[in-house]
């Protein structure tokens, strides 16, 4: 199999600046104080991953996983250290796609193809695909600005799983779902996934990882905690509850359960 | 990009395939590959174009209310007020096509250097090269440039003008400056404008001063009898030359003497001066391209 995607001591830093004003700069330099701090939010991190393996990346909030996904995605660019990746890349980026409030839903949905690199005719040929999959109805033809969370979201995912990539991010989507959707969409990652493409799965819910993935890569305030099989990950976060612990399937044997749906988030 | 229909079968579509190479995924990028990808930039411009002047309900005639009322303005004041119409022959027209390329150029620097700020949403989250949103900028400032020069075209032949080759040359070159420079300039502030928002008002100054730095309400004529050798300084501003090819293009073929016109009122070498102002601009779209792309690294933070 070959490298798909190939981290090398990534690192990537932000700059927080507690004034932005003059003035305000001026003030807190006469006393003393710090105007700004710098911290890697990705800190010396690599792996690499093989075509068609199903990752999931797991940490706490603040750890550095959408940081990660920006630059496997190329919206970002690592401070050090260097990421290849191989063909076409598509996904969502912290439950959303890049959406302009004011245009309609097809407007966006057409823009947001292109941009992910479909040409006009793959755009029309899966237009229809797509809004059924979303379930936007007629809601299609108005701004996405008045969209609930939620549509936006499943519009987003439509769009970014329709995509002929070879990498498919997906950071959090089912945060935002109902129900029935977010089985729908588990249900469509692992048609991606048995069709040989590359996931990077972005989840605080175990049972939804554990059916989806075949690795976990865990990050801990930006450094690489775990990488490996995927109920030790899970049990290295501790997001393994006692029951878990003793029956890894039980999740899985219940298609209905709250957790594998990530309820739990 | 690619038309390949995939064939999503239940084994490994990579395998049926050449793999394609593995690279960088942020090394699309630059002024190449925005034309590259017109169908993207071509869905930008048409968005951007509905989008300007959304909620308003003049919409799209907002884009020539304001080049209108600056013509309303400045005929009143100077041509009533400081009478200069008695000096310069056809000061509507002179003024007239001025306006249209200078409207050109500061809409494309207004709106490029908001651009990138104004799309934080599609930056933050999507891929791509972000080069192309100030030249979406500047096609969109380009499209509305279109029917005014067709009132300029049909104010000047009411005014017995006729075109000559010479003219639409210097039509041509004037516009190709204008794009050339307004993209370079937006590439350049829209980048700025992310780091401090101050850029953005700052522009506004200077679009101030390009109204009043360009022989569009004074005519060529005066500053090179009031300035005598300094006049060549002035010379150095490519949006003065842009705007002296734009007369030449139009306002010239309106007198009665037009070559007589063009000897007084027009700088020598006209057209030499025009590519020479173009190169400089591509030097300047060149530097526009390299900062761009120092400060493009931090672009989605500091959004």
């Amino acid at each position: 199999m070959a490298d798909s995607i190939v981290l090398e001591n990534v690192t990537k830093s932000f700059t927080v600046r507690y004034q932005r004003t003059m003035k305000q700069m001026t003030v807190a330099k006469a006393k003393g104080r710090q105007t700004s701090r710098t911290f890697n939010a990705v800190d010396d991190v690599s792996f690499t991953v093989q075509q068609g393996e199903s990752i999931g990346l797991m940490g706490l909030n603040g750890s550095g996983k959408s940081t990660l996904l920006k630059m496997i995605n190329g919206v970002m660019r690592p401070d050090t250290g260097s990421i290849l990746t191989r063909g076409r890349i598509a996904g969502l980026i912290a439950t959303g796609a890049g959406f302009h409030p004011q245009l309609s839903g097809r407007e966006n949905l057409i823009l947001n193809a292109a941009i992910l690199g479909m040409s006009e005719a793959e755009t029309a040929r899966k237009f229809d695909e797509i809004v059924d999959f979303a379930e936007i109805g007629d809601k299609i033809d108005s701004q996405v600005g008045h969209y609930s969370s939620g549509q936006s979201a499943r519009l987003g995912f439509a769009v970014a799983i329709h995509v002929d990539s070879d990498i498919f991010l997906a950071d959090e989507v089912l945060a935002v779902g109902d129900r029935p959707f977010k089985k729908k969409c588990l249900a469509k990652m692992e048609e991606v996934r048995d069709s040989g493409r590359t996931l990077f799965y972005v989840s605080h819910a175990a049972g939804s990882v554990r059916r989806m993935c075949t690795r976990v890569i865990v990050l801990q305030d930006g450094r690489l905690a775990f990488d490996g099989d995927v109920n030790e990950g899970i049990r290295f976060l501790k997001y393994d509850d006692s029951t878990d612990e003793n029956e890894p399937d039980a999740a899985e044997m219940d298609d209905d359960s709250d957790e594998e749906l990530g309820a739990d988030i | 990009m690619t038309d390949v229909v995939l064939p999503t079968g239940e084994t490994g579509i990579a395998s049926e395939r050449p793999l394609p190479p593995l690279q960088a995924p942020s090394a699309n990028n630059g002024l190449l590959a925005v034309f590259q990808r017109r169908y993207l930039l071509k869905l930008l411009v048409r968005r951007e174009i509905s989008a300007r002047y959304q909620g308003s309900f003049l919409g799209l005639l907002w884009s020539y209310v304001n080049p209108l009322s600056q013509f309303a303005i400045y005929y009143f004041i100077v041509g009533e007020i400081f009478q200069l119409h008695e000096d310069i022959p056809n000061f509507a027209l002179h003024m007239f096509s001025a306006i249209v390329i200078v409207h050109f150029f500061t809409e494309t620097f207004n709106a490029g250097t908001r651009s990138i700020v104004r799309n934080r949403q599609i930056v933050q989250k999507m891929s791509m090269p972000r080069e192309m949103f100030p030249v979406a900028s500047m096609l969109v400032s380009l499209y509305h440039v279109g029917p005014q020069l067709v009132i300029l075209f049909v104010a000047c032949l009411l005014n017995g003008w006729t075109p000559d080759v010479e003219g639409i040359l210097a039509l041509v070159l004037g516009l190709l400056l204008i794009m050339v420079l307004g993209t370079a300039l937006a590439l350049l502030f829209s980048a700025a404008n992310v780091f401090f928002r101050d850029v953005q008002s700052f522009v506004n100054i200077l679009t101030n001063l390009v109204r009043f730095g360009v022989p569009m309400i004074y005519s060529y004529a005066m500053v090179d009898e009031r300035f005598g050798s300094l006049a060549q300084y002035y010379l150095l501003n490519p949006i003065a030359n842009a705007v002296l090819m734009f007369q030449r293009a139009f306002w010239i073929g309106t007198a009665p003497d037009p070559e007589e016109l063009a000897r007084t009122d027009l700088p020598s070498h006209l057209l030499q001066r025009g590519v020479i102002m173009l190169g400089v601009s591509l030097v300047i779209l060149a530097i526009g391209q390299l900062v761009f792309s120092r400060l493009e690294k931090k672009i989605p933070e500091r959004l």
